[in-house]
């Protein structure tokens, strides 16, 4: 394992912390289940490409503009959901849905690379921050600032009025509202929140990557990815993204190193599957939990354990 | 003109009967144990190998591929659901959806492993057998797999419908703890109802497996295509699947004619999101879950 690849991993790893954060405060915090986190992440990704490859723009706009896109196309999907009351499952699949339709149909554009893809020019070995960019190492640094905003970002919001009253709709909508907290307006404003840091997590992935593509930026792998994090870590807990996404993701890249090797490939698709599996059934409440309950010193906030809910459609 | 546009809509609805069998499967198994089998998709695909693999090893005529592909995943269904479904039955949703996830990716890594990534074409003379009906021309493969599919859900529909199981079925389905006081034996309720949702995605593999190539990626594909349709017909409602399968299939077959490959694939979503947005519970959903 030479140097370069730990650290080309660790910014994987980072990267998804910040977007499993996002998807953990949509889930863990507000209770509204996304599996098409995929789209928002894509939506980030190209903004930022088309803007930077096209016409020159610094990523940063592009990362700006990414992030009022998805927030607004989260809204607008939250909006429409939550108005006719597709709720739970229902929302989730919504989400599917809409994650694959914006793929295939991102797939079809040529404006934006179709199917052959946007490639951003070889990375420079001088830093720029204005242009974002840098060697492998910048991106490193890069992730690592946007993991540690992330997992602040959920603490803060965690202790904030919000986060009382997205919890409080977590576990008991009617009861939140009775009183006198407007929910609707809550999940649509969560879910635009949720949405516009993926989409920041994803112009940054788009970047480093180098390269971006429907399939790889916008394809179910990617919302599993951006959910595994905080489901084997700890949902709703800020250290559970970045515990989770440390113990996952170089799982699944050792088990896909190890299977082509092999002759396997498909090995890594059964590590993750297996961890999901594993995690649900012995530690429901993540890893980082485990940790803490394990150790005592520490003591969680009074949050509610969310395994403990009741279901939430009954 | 017109004889072209009454042949793709009549191979829509005989696509539609297997698409509708497939969605059965999904909504046996929710209707009665309330979870989401994200893990659809593969048991198609189980189904199209067992299609490819029977047919290439003995040669028989496809409808007894699809008996072994019923049996084999019956019994898959079952163990499935008393060794690991069965843990998160009472479970929230979202820990449920992670599972079957995980299931999802196991499932389609074990067959990336036993099988490669390459497409296997199951090389049946079914695939190039035409039959002509007045201004129709069908393929025979497409006839039988129809045929199947459409005897299959009426018998599946009979037997819910008069026997006592589907009585105990159903029971389990309304009230389940209702069911528990006058001695329904819940856990097998359910091992058989995962059981008979199991092999309608497999017998639906092995009918198909003429007209798809054995690929381990087609499992996504069919998972959100049985969604899809489940949806549009209403999850938990019988009747709801079958009328969801013919609308996907109708509408895939006219999208094939006026848009282009890649916008046909889109358009069972935008379905999907419209059906959602503007009637959440599908033509015949059941009042909420």
């Amino acid at each position: 394992m030479s140097n370069a690849y730990v650290i080309s991993l660790l910014t994987i790893v980072l990267l998804f912390t910040f977007m499993g954060q996002s998807w953990n405060l949509m889930l863990g915090i507000g209770g509204q289940l996304s599996i098409g986190h995929a789209l928002f992440v894509g939506i980030g990704a190209y903004a930022v490409a088309i803007l930077n490859i096209k016409y020159g723009l610094t990523p940063w706009i592009g990362l700006l503009l990414g992030a009022v896109i998805a927030g607004f196309v989260g809204a607008v999907l939250a909006w429409l959901s939550f108005r006719f009351e597709v709720r739970g499952i229902y929302f989730a699949l919504l989400t599917i849905a809409a994650a694959e339709f914006a793929r295939i149909m991102f797939g079809g554009w040529n404006y934006v690379g179709g199917m052959q893809g946007l490639f951003y020019q070889a990375p420079s070995a001088t830093m720029d921050l204005g242009m974002l960019r840098g060697d492998a190492r910048f991106y490193y640094f890069v992730a690592l600032a946007l993991a540690a905003i992330g997992v602040a970002g959920t603490e803060l919001i965690s202790r904030s009025y919000w986060g009382y009253v997205w919890r409080a709709m977590r576990d008991d909508d009617e009861a939140a509202r009775a009183l006198g907290v407007r929910t609707f307006r809550h999940k649509v404003l969560v879910v635009s929140i949720s949405a516009a840091t993926a989409a920041v997590g994803g112009g940054v992935l788009g970047l480093v990557q180098g390269a971006i593509f429907p399939d790889s930026i916008m394809g179910m792998a990617i919302s599993v990815d951006v959910l595994i994090g905080p489901v084997v870590g700890g949902l709703g807990t800020a250290f559970g993204p970045l515990v989770g996404s440390m113990a996952a993701i170089p799982l699944h890249h050792a088990m896909g190193a190890l299977g082509d090797s092999l002759g396997l490939p498909g090995l890594n698709s059964v590590a993750y599957g297996a961890v999901l599996i594993l995690v649900v059934w012995f530690l429901p409440d993540g890893i980082w939990p485990a940790i803490v309950r394990l150790y005592g010193a520490i003591q969680l906030p009074a949050r509610g354990r969310i395994s403990q809910l009741r279901k939430v459609e009954e | 003109m017109l004889s072209l546009w009454l042949n793709v809509i009549t191979g829509g609805v005989l696509i539609g009967l297997v698409y509708g069998l497939v969605a059965l499967g999904l909504t046996i198994i929710f209707g009665v144990m309330r979870v989401v089998n994200f893990a659809h998709g593969e048991m198609v695909v189980f189904g199209i190998y067992i299609g490819y693999w029977t047919v290439r090893i003995w040669d028989v005529p496809i409808v007894l591929a699809a008996v072994i592909a019923a049996v084999v995943m019956f019994v898959f269904g079952y163990l499935l659901e008393t060794l690991v479904v069965k843990r998160f039955v009472n479970r929230p949703h979202h820990y449920q959806f992670i599972v079957f996830i995980g299931l999802s990716l196991l499932f389609s890594g074990v067959l990336l492993m036993s099988f490669g990534p390459d497409p296997r074409p199951t090389a049946s003379q079914l695939s190039f057998q035409t039959v002509s009906v007045g201004p129709l021309t069908l393929d025979w493969a497409r006839i039988q797999a129809a045929a199947t599919a459409g005897l299959l859900i009426a018998a599946l529909g009979a037997y819910l419908k008069y026997s006592a199981f589907g009585r105990s079925l159903r029971g389990a389905a309304n009230n389940r703890l209702g069911g528990l006081v006058v001695g329904l034996n819940i856990p097998r309720v359910y091992a058989v109802t995962f059981g008979i949702g199991a092999a309608c995605a497999g017998v639906a593999g092995a009918l198909i497996s003429p007209l798809f190539d054995a690929q381990p990626y087609l499992a996504v594909d069919f998972t959100l295509l049985a969604f899809v349709t489940v949806i549009v017909g209403g999850l938990g409602s019988f009747g709801g699947a079958l009328l969801g399968g013919l609308t996907i299939g109708v509408a895939e077959a006219i999208a094939a004619l006026m848009f282009t490959p890649s916008m046909k694939t889109a358009l069972p979503y935008a379905l999907l999101i419209i059906i959602l947005i503007f009637r959440p519970r599908g033509f015949f959903g059941a009042k909420d879950i």
